[in-house]
């Protein structure tokens, strides 16, 4: 355990690789898509073979410029395409196309969300283009495979400054990088597709004895999900501490520099890598191959204009607009196409509290089934609006409006169309409800006794052949008139 | 006057460029070596600041090339010229895994 | 004689079009003259001829058919083993890649073929295009048709050797510091290197990527015209190509042109220069003055050539261009390492870094290993600064010094090397006087500028020497006139070597 007296303050930056969603791979034509076949989404020029030559992806360009943008970052008028040299086999160049002293994007900032509605700025440094390298596949013990399909895809590698002194703060910027990224339609970020990876740096900074002792500054490549992310900074947060207490003057940053240090997922801590035998020399040259980018005004103005309203401020304008709690704004502005569905709704004349009911009932627990997003789900806005609005002029109640959504989302159709067919409509005809009412008075006595006797008993009893009544007309009768019956029928007093 | 490149500088030079070298080679190398770059080093005699570095002959920007797929190779044809191979995967000796 | 070697290419193209000379007949007379003469010079990597006859024969049919045959339609022409072809190999005479098949053809071959050429074969070079001699191809040297003792030039000696012994009807080759003007100089043939961007560089094996341009080697200055309208303009696979609109070279090309203004860089007639290649210089410029141009005398400080006290040659522009050369090349060849194509070590390895040593100890030859381990050198850190990037300052100031003569001058004239060829061996000891060969040529490839290179007579010892224009960006129209000027006075224009007459 951490010793309060030392007041340990961890100090963790991250990189973030993000593949972008482009059709085609950053430097060639061939398909930019997971899962086929190895070897098979390449060509002479992601193979690198001799005299071929790099021409970059437009939307790839387009896209991270957005990111930087979102970011907050000063967009480069001009930058170009450096190549960094170092010998893998999943790199067959042997060297990466990629950002070295004018990157596309710098200085930036992004909101991490902290408690309910507060915020953390962290600082962006750096956001830079490159190719992604390929896949080594190590399932034979004595040799090991490359495919490379991967080679080649856009990455964006976005680098914060190392402003984040907590677990639940990387956690935070992470979340809300990946909401971003997928906001903007700039990357699917699946993680488990390897389209989003971290690589925190993290070190303590410890206030012992009136001086700061930093920890050496450890690097965890890789990391697939935010389950390793989170495994690895609190693991690095108590190894480097329990260290530095086991040996408080030799385990320095001045001392011992930089480390890298593997993920070892079964464990889910981090383990010592081998130093490479020499210091890492990348050799950075302008890429002859490729020519600038110029990036103008025009071009600045189109982007950010094109990015639109960012999850926070959409999340704030839900609660200052439409009246939601933080929980309901927070789950509707997880991705920007469920709050587009809501907005449009309400934009057609919807009751915003009545979408956002349906939302998240039935429409998060159908998202939750299937794994997907509210608005991946089916349902139209128009359809939204309509089931609402029958909602709020009463001709539909709660209980049926959930099956209607259920059918408008199998089998899409107007939900009035379909309350309609399956006899959902809310009844309000005296004597249909009349004749639910007598039936399930004749049905249970002894409720009806409870109800009769007064005391404790009454109102549960009372619910319970109101539940009755309702499930007789398979939820369509109108609640009020139910109840107005069966006070009448009962003898008891008409208001409470 | 002729200057000298250490041993050790040719050896790690090398081994960044990936070229194995006998001790035979890294001597000759060595001096040849030397005597080249201190043939470059004529150019410290030329004032160069404020002077930007002409990277490209024909200075032109914004060449890009739309994002729409084009045929990829198979993987037979990808593989076609590889020196060993394992099923449709390049093979090579056991490596720690990714370089990203 | 069935050998067609006393015709050039233009004009084997037109008797091709015209029906006197079918495309087989063509093919086959420049494969016999290859069994004949082909031992003795060495020029070819690869002769492709069963290929070459089903094309010829394709393009035969289309003729008798009435079809089009295309502007080179028939034409047997020869290729620098660094462009890449669908067909054969190409190995840019290196170990490394001596089975490589590539599956893509060079925009420039694909568009010779488009206008209906026919690729005879692929010819020698100095293994990566890293020489002046062709001795350092990684196969065996090739000789020159002038004297099979005395080297061809390079590294595009083959594609040199070739059109000189009449072993093809023209040819590419490809020029990062002087590959093809000091070829064609050796070897009495004509050489354009043409404005970087000018012809899309998709398929050459890249060497120093912001100085290679490919281009023709040709027996006349018209053969030149007509290769280079086939291979010039924007390609969607090059970036640094551009797309500019390529004129018809030989429609003026018989127009004199008036008022020419042509500059001596007087930097350029040092001491290091050979006195009988200096004097047919002097020589060709008067023959412009009596064709009403203007000799201008121009300075090019920065491409100066010093010689101290004790003979020892330096320039800052051999300086400036080697260290880019050498650090693009040492990225460019990073990629041969044994694992997705060429060669590999057959010995033991440890590990994937004993394997990519091994591979690259074995595959490259010495040159290519030099110029890779200094190109490091430059780039790596605590050096960057002190080469690569002085380099790149200083080959602003070369651009810049282009830039100001040509405000007093239409183009410059002057050598193309510093002696005529040279033997076999001579100069493989020091790797140094070999790269004092390209003194002449490299600041144009520094500068991106168009250059040709075309015989201006015999030296004494029977020896061609050639000469050399150069002129601001996007000029080779006015290069290409200027030449033919020259070639028309000067009656010097398709030299053959007397191999080609017996
Ligand atoms: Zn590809």
């Amino acid at each position: 355990m951490i010793d309060a007296a030392d007041n340990v303050t961890p100090v963790i930056g991250l990189e973030i690789h993000v593949e972008l969603a482009t059709a085609t791979k950053m430097f060639c034509r061939c398909r930019n898509h997971f899962g086929d076949p190895p070897n098979t989404n390449v060509c002479p020029v992601c193979i690198g073979m001799p005299g071929v030559l790099p021409v970059m992806n437009a939307k790839a360009v387009e896209l991270a410029l957005k990111v930087g943008t979102a970011l907050n970052c000063t967009v480069a008028e001009f930058t170009k395409w450096d190549r960094k040299g170092y010998y893998y086999p999943d790199l067959p160049k042997n060297y990466q196309i990629s950002q070295y002293d004018l990157p596309l994007s710098l200085n930036g900032w992004l909101e991490a969300p902290l408690a309910e509605g507060a915020v953390k700025k962290i600082r962006i440094r750096r956001a830079h283009l490159e190719e992604d390298a390929g896949k080594n596949v190590h399932d034979h013990p004595a040799h090991t495979g490359v495919d490379l399909n991967r080679a080649g895809v856009p990455l964006l590698e976005i680098v914060t400054e190392p402003d984040m002194n907590a677990v639940e703060e990387v956690m935070s910027l992470a979340r809300a990088m990946h909401r971003l990224v997928r906001w903007l339609g700039a990357s699917e970020a699946n993680m488990q597709m390897g389209q989003m990876r971290f690589e925190p740096n993290i070190n303590l900074h410890i206030a012992h004895g009136g001086a700061i002792h930093k920890t050496p500054i450890v690097e965890v490549k890789n990391l697939n999900s935010f389950r390793a992310l989170e495994r690895t900074v609190e693991y690095e947060i108590h190894r480097q501490y329990e260290a530095w207490q086991a040996d408080p003057d030799g385990f320095r940053l001045e001392k011992m520099g930089k480390q890298n240090r593997g993920y070892d997922d079964a464990r889910e801590q981090t383990v010592f890598q081998r130093e490479k035998e020499e210091a890492h020399d990348y050799r950075y040259f302008p890429d002859p191959d490729l020519v600038g980018v110029v990036v103008d005004r025009p071009w600045r103005e189109r982007i950010r204009a094109g990015i639109g309203e960012l999850p926070l401020a959409r999340r704030g304008r839900y609660m200052d607009g439409y009246k939601l709690t933080f929980k309901e704004a927070d789950a509707l502005t997880q991705d920007a196409a469920t709050g587009d569905l809501l907005d449009s709704a309400v934009a057609a004349g919807a009751d915003a509290k009545r979408c956002v009911n349906l939302l998240l009932g039935r429409g998060a627990a159908i998202a939750n089934e299937r794994g997907c997003s509210i608005a991946q789900i089916g349902i139209t806005p128009a359809a939204l609006a309509e089931l609402a609005g029958m909602l709020s002029g009463g001709t539909i109640n709660a209980t049926a409006a959930a099956k209607v959504f259920d059918t408008v989302v199998l089998e899409s159709g107007s939900p009035m169309v379909i309350a309609r067919e399956q006899g959902l409509l809310a009844v309000r005809d005296g004597g249909a409800i009349e004749a639910w009412v007598d039936t399930a008075i004749a049905a249970n006595p002894q409720a009806v006794a409870d109800v009769q006797a007064g005391g404790k008993q009454q109102k549960k009893a009372f619910g319970f052949l109101m539940g009755q009544v309702m499930q007789l007309s398979r939820g369509t009768a109108e609640p009020g008139e139910v109840q107005r019956l069966l006070r009448s029928k009962l003898g008891i007093p008409v208001t409470d | 006057m002729s200057r000298t490149i250490e041993p050790d500088m040719v050896r790690h030079i090398a081994k960044l460029s990936r070229i194995e070298l006998s001790e035979e080679q890294l001597a000759t190398f060595g001096r040849q070596l030397a005597d080249i770059l201190e043939y470059f080093d004529k150019l410290a005699e030329l004032d160069t600041t404020n002077v930007e570095p002409l990277a490209h002959a024909v200075e032109i920007h914004n060449v890009l090339a739309e994002d729409t797929p084009r045929p990829s190779l198979s993987a037979d044809a990808a593989l076609a010229n590889a020196p060993q191979r394992d099923g449709d995967f390049f093979m090579v000796p056991k490596v720690i895994g990714d370089s990203l | 004689m069935n050998d067609l070697s006393n015709l050039s290419a233009l004009e084997l193209r037109d008797a091709i079009a015209g029906g006197t000379v079918s495309a087989v007949r063509a093919v086959d007379a420049y494969l016999e003259a290859i069994a004949r003469r082909e031992p003795a010079v060495g020029a070819y990597n690869e002769v492709l001829a069963e290929r070459a006859m089903e094309q010829a024969a394709a393009i035969d049919r289309k003729r008798q058919s009435g079809r089009p045959i295309g502007p080179l339609g028939g034409l047997p022409l020869a290729i620098k083993d660094n462009l890449c072809t669908s067909y054969g190999r190409t190995t840019c005479a290196s170990k490394m890649l001596a089975n490589f098949q590539a599956p893509y053809t060079a925009t420039a071959v694909a568009r010779l073929e488009a206008a209906g050429a026919i690729v005879l074969g692929k010819t020698n070079m100095d293994e990566f295009a890293m020489g002046s001699s062709t001795e350092n191809s990684g196969f065996r040297p090739t000789a020159n048709p002038w004297d099979a003792s005395r080297v061809p030039g390079g590294s595009s000696g083959g594609s040199a050797a070739a059109v000189s012994a009449r072993l093809c009807a023209a040819a590419l080759g490809s020029d990062t510091g002087g590959s093809i003007r000091q070829p064609a100089a050796f070897c009495g043939v004509v050489g354009m290197k043409p404005t970087y961007g000018r012809v899309s560089r998709f398929g050459l094996v890249a060497y120093g990527s912001s100085l290679d341009q490919i281009g023709p080697v040709t027996q006349n200055v018209a053969d030149c015209a007509l290769l280079l309208g086939a291979i010039a303009g924007g390609d969607p696979a090059d970036s640094t190509c551009l797309d500019r609109p390529v004129g018809d070279y030989l429609i003026e090309l018989e127009k004199p042109i008036e008022h020419l203004r042509v500059g001596l860089p007087r930097e350029f007639f040092s001491q290091a220069l050979d006195a009988e290649i200096a004097s047919s210089i002097r020589l060709a410029a008067e023959v412009y003055q009596s064709l009403g141009a203007t000799i201008v005398d121009v300075s090019l400080p920065h491409s100066r050539i010093d010689v101290d006290g004790e003979g020892k040659v330096s320039s800052y522009a051999v300086a400036c261009y080697y260290i880019v050369a050498m650090a693009e090349a040492s990225s460019n060849l990073a990629r041969y390492d044994g694992v997705h194509y060429g060669h590999r070590t057959a010995r033991d390895v440890e590990d994937i870094v004993d394997l990519y040593c091994k591979t690259r100890e074995e595959g490259f030859g010495s040159e290519v290993k030099r110029r890779i381990l200094l190109g490091t050198y430059a780039l790596s850190s605590g050096y960057y600064d002190a080469y690569y990037l002085k380099a790149l300052r200083v080959r602003r100031l070369i651009k810049n010094d282009f830039d100001a003569a040509f405000g007093h001058c239409d183009l410059l004239l002057c050598p193309v090397a510093p002696t005529t060829a040279f033997r076999l061996g001579e100069k493989t000891a020091d790797p140094l006087t070999m790269y004092l060969e390209d003194i002449y040529t490299i600041s144009v490839n520094l500068a991106g500028l168009p250059g040709l290179s075309l015989p201006a007579g015999l030296s004494k010892t029977g020896l061609p020497i050639g000469m050399q224009l150069i002129g601001p960006v996007f000029s080779e129209d006015r290069l290409l006139r200027a030449g033919r000027m020259y070639e028309k006075a000067s009656g010097v224009s398709g030299l053959r070597p007397e191999m080609t007459k017996k």
